[in-house]
């Protein structure tokens, strides 16, 4: 049988939160399959990282140690995936869809001649009956993701061509612990044999990461804009009202697109997913690929003109109104009964 | 500096922020030809920084390389009226159904046809499916380093160029020899507008497809004939070469299985409107509920 494999970001010593979400997303795949999960990790001094990956229930894991491989620069990564999956044969890979894995794992896909399904949201495992070649396909990957407009689910399924692979989202699945003791069998890659001088043509120069200090994901509440809030200067009550709550400002992707807010705060599919206590949505329709972001809040807000917008159907309070009416007296009214 | 070539690679996309309900065909696929189309937006910050670097090196030649249907010939004139040297479009019937896969196949057998670049810029991502593939794909094809979400060009040395990346969490500069291609971000400059001169030059500009339609006018035609730089070349798949299986659907290993339209589990919702009793009365239930407070 072959296995279910996870490409794992790490840096500083430290396994990257979506890796541990697709590792947790991987086993469940694997236990379904009845297969092995194996995972591989790229980076520099990475001495102890088993420890981090083994209790997601990891049976092989692949370990490159060498400077060079961090900070991550593509053709080095690419040229030991495209190794390790050659030798491997696993039957599904699975990425992170962060800057790292959506360099990465295209290119991976190109060298492998196979699928890769961006962004899903659900990954299962099912069976697919090809009525030309009269063929019965089972224990396939189905990698699901909103698609196009936004009013429909796509089930991507890729029988023919393997590895399948797919990218998740961060936040999107969520990390659970399989078995704290896990024995994983760490198997250690020779990058000198595999990867070439060639490889490291490319050059960092300089690099400035830092944190944003924009926490969506650990926001207990979050008051988010759409389009409909109708420029940068009205998201102020947005940005007042979050504060008083002690929340996070998030924004659909018609806000961002329209350059009310920035990037980071983008809620949904292409942004980030989050699961707040409350999540007030003002001028937010709801398009597919937003709720995709939002909809395990324990409570939504939805504060909108239009009767018809999908995202009413989800929340528990719709307040039928203007924005810009609402927002100032939720303050006020949170102000006087707040003690 | 030496003059570059520069090929952009643009897309035309159906305006994802203004789709009606026939906008897909019951098999899952996309209906086109019910959809207003647009410049896919990262692909116009991608001509952007290209015209800039002819900008600083005049000499360089910038083309512009489409795939799709004959009305993506709109993609090559909105090229031409901005700076583009020159434009081609990829058009068969034949590569209809291409996942990122095909797609890129398509493309680079395409880029070879053109010859020797030191240059590819495209996109980051296509509105139309958000998938930022494309770019990376090609660049393996072309066994070519690949620098992705670009934001600025910072320096062009003989056969080096030097760029900023814009990460989740910051930035990088790096360095890369030439060739390579380059996946451009939105926050890289807009794209300049058109230029009065350059559209009064190219706007009969056609493909032979649209100068054979029905209703074609006769003054086109023989504009065509005096002034061949109008008339934009179509490829098929014959004329770069294609195997037919790596191309179109045949090429395409994702399928789609299924499409549900999403039927929402309607909650019991309480309905208010925006008077101040409403709101208050739904402040003290939160606060009662500990949600708030």
């Amino acid at each position: 049988m072959k296995n279910v494999f996870v490409y794992c970001e790490v840096e500083n010593q430290k396994v990257a939160e979506i890796s541990q979400e697709l590792l947790s997303a991987g086993k469940k795949l694997a236990t379904k399959l009845e297969c092995k999960l194996e995972a591989m990790v790229f980076g520099k001094e990475l001495n102890n990282i088993d420890k981090q990956i083994a209790p997601y229930g990891v049976d092989i894991l692949y370990i490159a140690d060498d400077d060079r491989l961090e900070p991550y620069r593509t053709l080095p990564h690419a040229a030991l995936a495209e190794h390790l999956l050659k030798k491997e044969d696993p039957q599904i890979v699975l990425f992170g869809a962060t800057s790292v894995g959506r360099d990465l794992a295209p290119r991976i896909a190109s060298v492998l001649n196979c699928g890769l399904t961006a962004d899903c949201t659900i990954l299962d495992i099912g069976d697919h009956f090809d009525k030309k070649e009269k063929k019965e396909y089972t224990g396939l990957l189905y990698a699901m993701r909103p698609a196009f407009g936004g009013s429909i689910m796509a089930n991507i399924i890729n029988w023919d061509m393997h590895p399948q692979m797919a990218t998740v989202r961060e936040g999107v699945m969520k990390k659970e612990i399989f078995d704290a003791n896990y024995k994983t069998e760490v198997r250690k890659v020779e990058v000198n044999d595999i990867v070439k001088e060639e490889d490291f043509v490319v050059k960092i120069i300089e690099r400035h990461i830092e944190d944003s200090g924009v926490n969506l994901k650990e926001a207990p509440i979050i008051v988010a804009g759409g389009y409909g809030i109708g420029s940068r200067e009205n998201f102020q009550h947005l940005v007042d009202l979050a504060e008083l709550l002690g929340g996070e400002v998030g924004g659909s992707r018609a806000a961002v697109d329209a350059g009310f807010i920035d990037h980071d705060r983008q809620i949904g599919q292409t942004g980030t997913t989050v699961r707040p206590k409350l999540y007030i949505a003002a001028g937010i329709s709801g398009a597919i690929q937003h709720r995709a972001g939002m909809q395990e809040a324990s409570m939504i807000i939805s504060i909108n003109n239009d009767p018809e917008a999908p995202i009413n159907k989800i929340a528990d309070y719709v307040i039928h109104g203007d924005c810009g009416e609402v927002l100032p007296k939720m303050i006020k009214y949170y102000k006087k009964n707040a003690k | 500096m030496r003059a570059l070539k520069i090929v952009v690679l643009a897309k035309q996309v159906p305006d994802t922020r203004h789709v009606g309900p026939d906008a897909m065909r019951p098999d899952g696929t996309v209906n086109r030809p019910k959809l207003q189309t647009v410049f896919n937006p990262d692909d116009l910050h991608a001509l952007e920084l290209a015209l800039h670097i002819k900008d600083q090196i005049p000499e360089t030649k910038v083309t512009v390389l489409t795939m799709g249907p004959k009305r993506a010939a709109d993609i090559i004139r909105e090229g031409y009226y901005r700076g583009a040297d020159y434009g081609v479009m990829i058009s068969d019937k034949r590569f209809g159904g291409a996942d990122t896969l095909a797609t890129s196949y398509t493309l680079v057998k395409a880029i070879q046809k053109l010859g020797d670049f030191d240059l590819i810029l495209g996109g980051r991502q296509a509105i139309d499916g958000d998938t930022a593939q494309v770019g990376p794909q090609c660049a393996d094809k072309l066994k070519i380093p690949q620098i992705t979400y670009v934001d600025q060009i910072v320096e062009i040395k003989d056969d080096e160029i030097i760029a900023r990346r814009r990460l989740e969490k910051g930035v990088e500069t790096v360095s890369s020899p030439m060739p390579c291609l380059m996946t451009v971000h939105g926050s890289a400059p807009a794209c300049r507008s058109r230029h009065a001169k350059r559209v009064m030059k190219y706007k009969y500009a056609r493909t032979s497809t649209e100068l054979n339609s029905k209703g074609t006018e006769d003054f086109l035609i023989d504009l065509h004939k005096k002034r061949s730089y109008l008339t934009i070349p179509e490829w098929s798949v014959e004329d770069i070469g294609a195997e037919m299986e790596k191309i179109g659907l045949s090429g395409s290993p994702t399928k789609v299985k299924s499409v549900e339209s999403i039927v929402l589990t309607a909650k019991e919702s309480k309905q208010l409107s925006e008077d101040d009793a409403d709101i208050e009365m739904m402040i003290q239930e939160l606060i009662e509920k500990h949600t708030i407070g």
